[in-house]
């Protein structure tokens, strides 16, 4: 079995003490998503402010383990200030390094990670997956509400 | 026989999967109330009976049918006489606990209930006994009232006589997957009956850890599963009483369950295959009636025994390790509690809990125990759940709570 050193980055457990862009945005203008893990109990909600073709704020809100809430504050640093072509990039590419497999038959976008990339180590815990993309499908429901 | 009087070493080593190891080192199993492990005797009758003597029940002429008719009955026996029910036909074999919960709501539910009745539930269901109903208001109108709970999580009885005021029907666990509280059963059953009400009791965490009489209870239906008392999984039981299954409709059409079938119409089978549409669980059955042979063996005051002890222990050694740092859920005295221990530690997540204690095969339930109301009440999204039972000892206790040490060092709590 892998080490939980592999699970429990130090930047990890930084976005989980101190996750970032933390609350919520007065709707419209903003748009949101919720999300949940029905199998933990872990709960996600995503606030996007989009302005012509940029996302000028985010926000996040809900509750859950390291893992989910982590990643949901990472993602929104990812996120705040691009434009949302890019953005729907970064998904491509953070969802394919968790090993899912999206439809769009066309290549994974060769966009640079940064900090995501130590979620890579969740990988080697199946189970926490799903806790890792949580915030990903949410946000990418809020980016579906705003077309 | 008294509970010392039991070889629990013996009892432990029936069960391959908890004397397995993972990376060279043992499992520590604390998540029976999520299903429990099978011993030897399940195992093999279940091969044994495959290898051997499989073939279809109550429909072939030849021997191997016969026999095999006679073990699926003969598991309904012995069920009957573990739960001291009055008849075997009473006795009904379902797919798990939760169909069970299904075919009394709908099919006595939904030929007695309408519009403006009142089903009363408890604030400790699990979503098998809330769901089924909420789905007969939606269609019947039915209103659901709900008993509370007291804070220390047992139930609030204070206001029962106004919640049974005119309702038609009290359904309730006997034992909370959650908090491990065991509920007054034969109480709550007579309230409900001196109010004109059926009682409907889920006794899923109930029956695999304690003596069961549903008849002292005065229980009209009792709903359990056979995976969590060392059954197999894919078969579960629904008692209820004589009079009350003749009258109800049957709730899936098909084969089996049928006297007759016309172009017109159909007529039912008697009881039991009234409510057994299509191949039951052969095997499955097989598998619980072995069960039933084995928990009896221990007898289930020793089990209870046991549980208690072990439940006080465990009780103990976390409290005493960890103080305040440790919450957990539920009533402190056993007497009212079976071996559930639900938690929060510090303030690190039930799924992160749940990881770190992996690391030392220590597997515990992290998650919502599929009690979402309950566990909105406790102010909780998820909790952290050990469970223990019969192959479980002190040093499991001691086991997890030495691997919660490993959760502080990574969280720096």
């Amino acid at each position: 079995m892998p080490g939980l050193e592999d699970l429990y980055r130090e930047i990890i457990l930084d976005h989980y003490r101190s996750p970032r862009n933390r609350g919520e945005l007065p709707t419209p203008p903003a748009v949101h998503a919720q999300g949940h893990n029905p199998l933990c109990g872990d709960e996600i909600t995503v606030y996007l402010q989009i302005d012509g073709d940029t996302i000028t704020d985010v926000k996040v809100g809900g509750q859950g383990c390291s893992i989910s809430q982590s990643s949901a504050s990472m993602m929104s640093q990812a996120v705040k200030g691009k434009k949302v072509d890019d953005v729907k990039a970064v998904v491509r590419k953070f969802k394919s390094m968790m090993s899912i497999d999206d439809e769009d038959p066309t290549p994974i976008p060769e966009v640079k990670l940064g900090d995501l990339e130590a979620l890579q180590g969740v990988v080697k815990f199946p189970v926490r997956i799903k806790c890792a993309v949580l915030a990903w499908n949410t946000l990418t429901e809020a980016l579906a509400e705003a077309q | 026989m008294s509970a010392a009087a039991v070889d629990w070493a013996r009892v432990k080593a029936d069960f391959p999967v908890v004397n397995g190891r993972i990376d060279g080192q043992p499992i520590v199993y604390l998540d029976s109330a999520n299903t429990s492990q099978k011993p030897h005797a399940v195992i093999d009758a279940m091969a044994d009976f495959m290898r051997h003597a499989y073939a279809p029940i109550n429909r072939s002429a030849y021997r191997l049918a016969a026999a095999a008719t006679d073990a699926y009955e003969g598991a309904r026996t012995k069920v009957q006489k573990f739960i001291n029910a009055p008849k075997a036909h009473e006795v009904v074999f379902t797919k798990n606990a939760t169909e069970s919960l299904n075919l009394v709501a709908h099919s006595w539910g939904g030929a007695n209930l309408k519009r403006g009745d009142a089903v009363v539930l408890t604030h400790m269901e699990h979503h098998a006994n809330i769901v089924p109903w909420q789905m007969l208001a939606a269609s019947h109108g039915i209103e659901l009232r709900w008993i509370p709970l007291t804070a220390d999580g047992q139930l609030d009885l204070t206001n029962l006589s106004t919640l049974l005021d005119g309702a038609k029907v009290l359904s309730f666990t006997a034992m909370s997957n959650v908090l491990g509280t065991i509920t007054p059963v034969a109480a709550l059953c007579k309230a409900a009956h001196d109010a004109g009400a059926v009682a409907i009791v889920d006794a899923c965490q109930y029956v695999p850890h304690n003596v069961t009489d549903v008849q002292a209870w005065g229980a009209d239906f009792v709903t359990f599963s056979s995976h969590k008392m060392v059954g197999p999984s894919g078969i579960g039981v629904m008692w209820g009483r004589e009079a009350l299954l003749d009258a109800m409709p049957p709730f899936l059409g098909g084969g089996n369950m049928i006297a007759d079938v016309r172009l017109d119409g159909f007529t039912c089978a008697e009881l039991p295959a009234k409510f057994e549409a299509g191949t039951p669980p052969i095997v499955e059955a097989v598998g619980l009636g072995a069960a039933v042979e084995y928990l009896s063996g221990l007898g289930m005051s020793n089990v209870r025994q046991h549980e208690m002890h072990l439940t006080d222990y465990a009780l103990r050694t976390l409290t005493d390790r960890y103080g305040d740092d440790i919450t957990i859920h539920g009533p402190r005295n056993v007497e009212v509690r079976g071996a559930v221990l639900s938690f929060a530690f510090r303030d690190i997540h039930p799924h992160d809990v749940s990881q770190v204690l992996d690391q030392k095969n220590v597997c515990v339930r992290a998650g919502h125990h599929c009690a979402k109301p309950l566990m909105r009440l406790l102010g909780a999204n998820a909790t952290a759940r050990a469970s223990f039972y019969i192959y479980n000892d002190e040093s499991d206790a001691d086991a997890l709570a030495d691997a919660l040490d490993g959760a502080s060092d990574i969280f720096g709590l």
